[in-house]
């Protein structure tokens, strides 16, 4: 067929006014490609090239890499800014928060994630669909509104404490707002719907026959689940996990808003380096070390999503 | 295949009620206290609509709104474009060199984060303004590029799942009886993944509108986006102005939600019927 195909193409374009036709073809790649390299790919080389250089207090407030002075040409690869990094235990710290933020976060999502994806396929077809624009209404609107709405629940004289003092369960208001315990709930809560949607995708596609002759052999419903419905929706669980996983990393908005002066993700000590230090060298390196670290489950993400497109293509 | 069956447990009914209730109570209580006399955000002391008056006094807020909503609409415009040109190239066009990275391209923005890719951006716009005298100077002209790139690969994904359960034997169709790729694109592909463009218009629309971080790196003194004078406000602590604001965005999120999710079914309703019609002529 696509043999056929080719040969048509190749009379086609042999005929007159008809040599555009391989252009068109390449002007269609190169209109994305060209713009994504532009503003995608390169941005990186240049942050990876900023991380080499040395501050300094002058428009843009960085060195040079390459100089040509005295008939020498000096290539300075400076790596101070990432034995800076090593040195000072505060990005140590930052990274390792960071990561375990993440993880716990995720963790969190796919345990209220994944019932709720269930509970949603096994609906009926009418209220499966009403169901699911729910779960994705909130993230169609405001990121920064759903984050704020938690601090009049959390903070001091806020809702919970409110409540819990006319309950009389407690006098003195909990301090809730500006700890880790809020920046979880903040994450769990924003990122929530990116878990819901590839496991229900996961658990609409699969092969209900399987179940239904796991019961039949007389399994219990705990055992289907576990070794049926769970194998068969991994790759679900690894898509949301990725899209909660990787974001929640870098996170600056919750732990800012909501997290406490010592509730240092490492997207928040790139804010400050950048904007409050103006020290972009070492905000580069900062960047790129999160880049290393993310590159194993971007990469993952990646993967699946390929995997994903192929499946659905043949 | 045997069809999902329905499940009818009181574990599904308290995962429902629980799992949506911790999605809509924050949302619903800032809509109620919205209408809440005092200035105390939580403290109920009687109703009033005055914050929404004082919202709209706001001129920071509205210049925002304006600046917003006009990057807003011009950066989904360009995406629905790059993207839909890149979900084409990712299913219809398929082997070529450097069709790894290309795929791989477009799918890094989505889950990059956004720190990283404000400040990449940014160190770009100043080399290029070393480089090249442009630009000179960061406002809605930087703040558009950073947007198109990220919401691209959203659009990407939209329309490349549309591209792929269309059915192509109608596009083959068209090319056996001579039509050139240019004229069945235009003719046959584009109707049928319109409803996905749409989409992914409006979803470009809602995160360009939306964020903060990429468009903090990338502004410039004169550029205040929405997000950025929410941000700046919602730092200094809770203001019934901004439970206000939270109102009338869900409200038009809500509506537009809706809209679109009829306009879309009356759509495919349509579709179905005039293939249906069409195979009855034939």
């Amino acid at each position: 067929m696509r043999g056929t195909d080719n040969m048509n193409l190749d009379t086609l374009r042999q005929l007159p006014l008809m040599g555009w036709l391989p252009r068109g073809r390449h002007l269609v790649i190169a209109i994305p490609y060209v713009w994504m390299l532009l503003f995608f790919l390169i941005p990186f080389a240049i942050i990876l090239k900023i991380s080499f250089a040395e501050v300094q207090i002058a428009i843009p407030p960085y060195t040079d890499l390459v100089s040509y002075a005295e008939e020498k040409l000096n290539v300075v690869f400076n790596l101070g800014n990432y034995l800076y990094l090593l040195d000072d235990e505060m990005y140590l710290d930052s990274y390792l928060q960071s990561i375990q933020v993440a993880t716990i976060s995720t963790l969190l999502c796919l345990l209220i994630g994944y019932p709720m994806a269930w509970a949603i396929v096994h609906s009926s077809p009418a209220m499966r669909i009403a169901l699911l624009m729910l779960v994705v209404l909130p993230s169609w609107t405001s990121f920064l509104i759903r984050v704020y709405a938690w601090i009049g629940i959390l903070k001091n004289n806020g809702l919970i404490n409110n409540f819990l003092m006319w309950l009389g369960v407690i006098d003195e208001p909990l301090t809730l707002l500006h700890t880790n315990a809020a920046v979880y709930i903040g994450i769990v809560y924003a990122y929530l719907p990116f878990m819901i949607l590839p496991i229900y995708t996961a658990l609409m596609r699969m092969d209900y026959s399987l179940v239904e002759a796991a019961s039949d052999l007389g399994a219990r419903p705990y055992r289907t689940f576990l070794s049926i419905t769970l194998p068969l929706t991994k790759s679900g669980i690894i898509a949301g996990s990725m899209l909660v996983f990787i974001p929640a990393v870098g996170e600056f908005v919750i732990p800012e808003l909501l997290g406490g002066p010592d509730s240092l993700l490492i997207g928040r000590v790139l804010w400050q380096e950048f904007f409050n230090n103006r020290d972009w060298p070492v905000a580069s390196a900062v960047a790129v070390v999160m880049l290393i670290i993310l590159m194993v489950p971007i990469i993952w993400f990646y993967r699946y999503q390929r995997r994903e497109m192929q499946e659905n293509g043949s | 295949m045997t069809p999902i069956p329905q499940v009818k447990s009181k574990f599904r009914t308290f995962v429902l009620l629980a799992g949506f209730a911790f999605l809509y109570v924050p949302i619903l209580l800032l809509i109620v206290y919205s209408f809440n006399e005092s200035r105390l955000v939580t403290v109920w002391s009687g109703f009033s609509i005055k914050w929404y008056g004082e919202l709209f006094a706001d001129t920071l807020m509205m210049n925002g709104v304006t600046l917003s909503l006009s990057i807003g609409v011009m950066s989904a415009s360009m995406a629905v474009v790059i993207g839909t040109l890149a979900a084409f190239v990712l299913t219809r066009i398929g082997n070529f060199r450097g069709q790894t990275s290309f795929a791989f391209l477009m799918t890094a923005p989505m889950v990059m984060p956004e720190v990283i890719t404000g400040l990449a951006l940014l160190l770009l716009f100043v080399a290029m303004s070393n480089m090249f005298g442009w630009p000179t100077q960061r406002g809605a002209m930087t703040i558009w590029i950073a947007h198109v790139t990220f919401t691209a690969a959203y659009v990407t994904v939209i329309v490349r799942s549309r591209l792929q359960e269309l059915d192509r034997s109608i596009e083959e169709a068209a090319q056996d009886l001579g039509a050139t790729p240019l004229k069945v694109f235009f003719l046959i592909t584009l109707p049928s993944i319109a409803p996905a463009i749409a989409a992914g218009w409006l979803l470009g629309f809602t995160l360009s509108v939306d964020d903060l971080v990429i468009t903090s790196f990338v502004s410039g003194p004169n550029a205040t986006t929405l997000p950025m004078v929410v941000f700046s406000s919602v730092r200094l602590g809770v203001s019934p102005k901004i439970n206000a604001l939270a109102t009338l965005i869900i409200l038009v999120v809500s509506i537009a939600t809706f809209i679109g999710w009829w306009m879309m079914a009356a759509a495919e309703k349509r579709r179905k019927a005039e293939i249906a019609v069409a195979m009855q002529n034939s």
